[in-house]
């Protein structure tokens, strides 16, 4: 095979595997010490503390803002219900004062009414007081009408006057 | 046809010494690893300097990291085993950056060698069994005991469990390399059809080669889930074992 030509070392000898030539152990041993304890000594001694402190004060940071957040959160949680508080306060005050007002309103309002009906009332009785005056005075002077007419008119009828008490007797009976 | 296995080679490029006669030498796979170290402490830095409040891109991934480590260390070994956050987001992130980088076309694999997920693997034992026993001292061998067990079947539990913890280190090591091992031979072999249509057939072979093109396409994306999928596995299994440390007897 043409791939021989590559494995083949100088002396025709066919090349051992790579992985299993004894003769680079050593130096892949030594390099891999040197090369892995000065990763491992910067890592731990240098870097990982100082990404892992970077980390620590990402964490920090972060839980002191969302404290913060937090609280200023209550805080106008706190600063809404003392705003309720306040409204309904003044909204029950805003109602008693125009309950209140409403009240004496409605009460000086019927005061003026009673005085107003009784002014009326007594007004009312003087008239119909005078009324009642008036139809008697009408009423006796319809009497003597009556009297003087209904002789008059037996007068005419008669030729004769009739007797004045006759006739107011018979007006009196003819009224009542 | 390219050779699928060249890729794997390590390139010496310059000879450093040698150390009770292993030879030691900065090669293509010790400058990837490099490169590794680079980009993961590099990105973790540019991620420190502004430490803005609302992270910007950069700073934005590297944190997503970080608490995705997090989130999975503590969910799996508790908050006692935050202690070896910084071992686990070593690990989580050099595997992870090495997988990634050994996708892109030219570039090596350094978690495609067993000696590399190996010592990786022994490594997370070793810590395991450490610390397991500076913890709880010989409480800590209870793990091969597991309470509630009848005692006449207690040997062969205990055989299992040995063996169970025996084999981890080789199943941890194991997977990571078989993967990213098996996943670049696919992508290569696919990617070298291309080129074979095309040299044998001609034009025809060049129309043909949308068909692997298409598959390398697909065959990619699917090496990108598995790059990252093995790098969470490594992990989220070494989260386990450190449990097992920190809290053993089941």
């Amino acid at each position: 095979m043409a791939t021989n030509a590559h494995t083949e070392v100088p002396g025709g000898k066919k090349a051992p595997f790579p992985p299993f030539q004894g003769e680079t152990v050593a130096s892949q041993l030594f390099w891999l010490a040197i090369c892995f304890a000065a990763l491992y000594v910067l890592l731990s001694r240098i870097l990982l503390p100082r990404i892992g402190g970077a980390i620590a004060e990402r964490n920090t940071i972060i839980e002191s803002d969302l404290a913060a957040a937090n609280r200023l959160k209550n805080e106008s949680e706190a600063a809404q219900v003392a705003y309720e508080k306040n409204l309904a306060e003044a909204r029950a005050k805003a109602q008693a004062l125009a309950s209140e007002s409403q009240a004496k309103a409605a009460a000086e309002a019927e005061a003026q009414r009673k005085q107003l009906e009784n002014g009326l009332k007594t007004k009312l009785e003087a008239a119909e007081k005078q009324i009642a005056s008036t139809k008697t005075a009408a009423m006796s002077n319809v009497r003597g009408i009556a009297i003087d007419t209904t002789g008059l008119i037996v007068e005419r009828l008669t030729g004769k006057a009739p007797a004045q008490q006759s006739v107011e007797r018979a007006v009196d009976a003819a009224l009542h | 046809m390219a050779d699928p296995i060249a890729q794997f080679q390590i390139k010496k490029i310059v000879t450093l010494g040698h150390i009770g006669g292993h030879e030691i030498a900065i090669t293509n796979s010790s400058l990837f690893m490099m490169a590794a170290v680079a980009i993961i402490t590099g990105l973790a830095y540019l991620a420190t300097t502004k430490r803005s409040v609302v992270p910007g891109r950069v700073q934005s991934l590297v944190e997503l990291t970080y608490e995705f480590v997090a989130n999975t260390v503590r969910s799996t070994a508790g908050n006692e085993g935050m202690r070896f956050f910084p071992l686990v987001f070593s690990l989580f992130t050099f595997v992870l950056v090495l997988n990634l980088l050994g996708l892109i076309p030219g570039f090596f694999t350094v978690t495609s060698h067993i000696a590399v997920t190996g010592a990786l693997a022994v490594l997370v034992i070793l810590v395991v069994i450490v610390y397991g026993i500076y913890k709880n001292g010989l409480k800590f061998f209870k793990l091969f005991f597991p309470s509630g067990v009848p005692l006449f079947i207690m040997p062969l539990i205990t055989l299992i469990e040995i063996l169970s913890f025996l084999s981890r280190p080789l199943s941890l090591s194991v997977r990571l390399f078989a993967n990213m091992l098996a996943g670049h031979i696919t992508l290569k072999v696919f990617a070298s059809f291309i080129g074979l249509l095309a040299t044998s057939l001609g034009v025809a072979g060049w129309l043909l080669g949308v068909l692997p093109f298409g598959m390398l396409i697909a065959l990619t994306a699917l090496e990108l889930l598995v790059a990252f999928l093995q790098a969470y596995v490594f992990t989220i299994l070494t989260c386990l074992y450190l449990n097992d440390a920190i809290h053993p007897g089941h």
